[in-house]
């Protein structure tokens, strides 16, 4: 497998503060990577940087072979971000806010409705495709949330916490559509609930204060904390835990 | 390519706003029927229609600051900006996708009050047309401050901002309801030292034919355009740094 995400000594402070420090991992293509922390420990930071959204301070990193120091509108082009809140346009109905998005990316009318069908069927969106967004409910706006942000077919794709506020069995709904995507993209995925990096990502990081605590897959992670569960194994590296 | 789509995305996004709407056309059209009717009973120079429109028109852009401020700031709240910072969109494409929407609706919503007042008789004339045009500088004032207010402002206080302050400092700092003379003093010198007065006193000048008065009040509402426009571009090109 080719490397998708390589981080090189990726640091970023505010003044005095450092929220990113001096960060290296390489993501592989196709890869589901879980991102984990307690809040303030630098995730949201780091994939801001990642999609060029912010400048890191120093160190670099290249997406696909892209810098997003060099060349972020570059990095543009390959990346999709679906942000914490379900950042959609309120007043707009669901087929509009795919339509939208499409044309932003560059496809023309007709590209951009059949890659609307193709959301809106793959996400099953039919019943509500010409309801506005807003009257949608929670889960149904994170299921088009996520649809807008594949409708560029992005060959990296940020999900920052997908199913925050969803009930159990809108979690496991969106967990399919992810297991889904994981064929043809590289995921990298934040979230706070720990079951769901642990069913979902073929590796996970942990992150505290800025820093890697940790980098393998759950088993990896359980097994080095010595502890029996994942969430021990979390609890284990962010309260005392070392690099590993 | 892009900036049509924003743009066309913007408009849905306010005029599907049904309360907007109502505020943003029918409050301006209410205030023309009602101080018309005043005027019919107890006649004032200040509420005749000639005097009364250019007024009342200026008065109806300040909505439009309102309207930017909540589409952006709420485009910012919900994280929709983030996501569109993610994509091959330029700052071109998203102060202009915002602003020329309420540019073009500042026109409408202006030619709406003048077809009112024709039918409360005033009479279709050049200068009719003049004052309509003159809309323009004072719509890109409005436009630039609601930019402001929603690059810099949660959506709350945008729209407390925009809504309620702007409003009733356009209302009541602009000569519209009560000449400045009487007041005078400070409160005066303050008026004229702001954009609003200038706008509705060139929008006077000009419906009463007498277009050499439209100057100075003309350089002051453009000065105020240039710098507030300019000042929303630098202000809208930072937040995109920033975030």
């Amino acid at each position: 497998m080719t490397t998708a995400i390589a981080i090189n000594a990726l640091t970023k402070k505010y003044g005095t503060k450092t929220v990113v420090d001096n960060i290296s991992f390489t993501i592989k293509e196709g890869e589901l990577f879980g991102l984990l922390g307690v809040n303030g420990a630098g995730k949201t930071t780091l994939i801001k940087m990642l999609s060029g959204l912010t400048m890191p301070t120093t160190g670099d990193a290249t997406l696909l072979g892209k810098s997003v120091t060099q060349s972020p509108e570059q990095v543009r082009q390959v990346i999709a971000v679906s942000p914490q809140e379900t950042a959609i346009a309120s007043n707009l109905t669901v087929r509009e806010n795919l339509e939208l998005l499409a044309g932003i990316q560059g496809f023309n009318k007709e590209e951009g409705k059949r890659k609307a069908d193709e959301m809106i069927s793959q996400f099953s969106l039919q019943p509500f495709e010409k309801q506005r967004a807003k009257t949608l409910s929670g889960g149904w706006q994170r299921k088009l949330s996520i649809a807008i942000a594949l409708i560029s077919e992005p060959q990296i794709l940020f999900l920052d916490e997908p199913t925050l506020g969803l009930d159990i069995l809108g979690r496991r709904e969106l967990w399919a559509q992810i297991e889904k995507l994981k064929e043809k993209t590289t995921i990298i995925l934040t979230t706070h609930y720990l079951e769901e990096a642990e069913e979902l990502s073929d590796r996970i990081c942990i992150m505290k204060n800025g820093q890697m605590k940790a980098l393998g897959t759950a088993q990896e992670l359980i097994k080095t904390s010595k502890k029996t569960s994942f969430e021990d194994a979390f609890v284990h590296f962010v309260t005392e835990g070392d690099v590993q | 390519m892009r900036i049509l789509l924003f743009a066309n995305r913007t408009t849905k996004e306010i005029v599907r706003d049904p309360i907007a709407i109502l505020f943003g056309l029918g409050f301006p059209i209410v205030l023309l029927l009602l101080l018309s009717a005043i005027n019919k009973s107890i006649p004032v120079d200040l509420f005749h229609i000639t005097e009364l429109t250019p007024g009342i028109a200026v008065f109806g852009l300040s909505f439009m600051a309102l309207f930017a401020a909540q589409v952006i700031s709420k485009d910012r709240e919900s994280s929709f900006l983030t996501r569109l910072f993610t994509t091959p969109m330029t700052s071109k494409d998203f102060i202009i996708g915002y602003s020329l929407p309420l540019l073009v609706m500042s026109i409408v919503q202006g030619i709406i009050c003048y077809v009112i007042a024709i039918l409360l008789g005033l009479s279709i004339s050049t200068p009719m047309f003049i004052a309509l045009a003159l809309l323009i500088p004072p719509a890109f004032i409005f436009v630039s401050l609601g930019l402001i207010c929603g690059t810099l402002l949660s959506e709350k206080a945008a729209t407390g901002l925009s809504g309620a302050l702007l409003t009733n400092l356009s209302a009541w700092l602009s000569g519209i309801w009560f000449d400045l003379d009487l007041v005078g003093g400070p409160f005066k010198t303050i008026a004229y030292a702001l954009p609003f007065v200038h706008a509705v006193d060139m929008g006077k000048a000009a419906m009463s034919g007498q277009y050499s008065d439209i100057f100075p009040h003309l350089w002051w509402v453009l000065g105020y355009a240039v710098v507030l426009t300019v000042l929303a571009i630098v202000l809208f090109k930072m937040k995109m740094k920033a975030d």
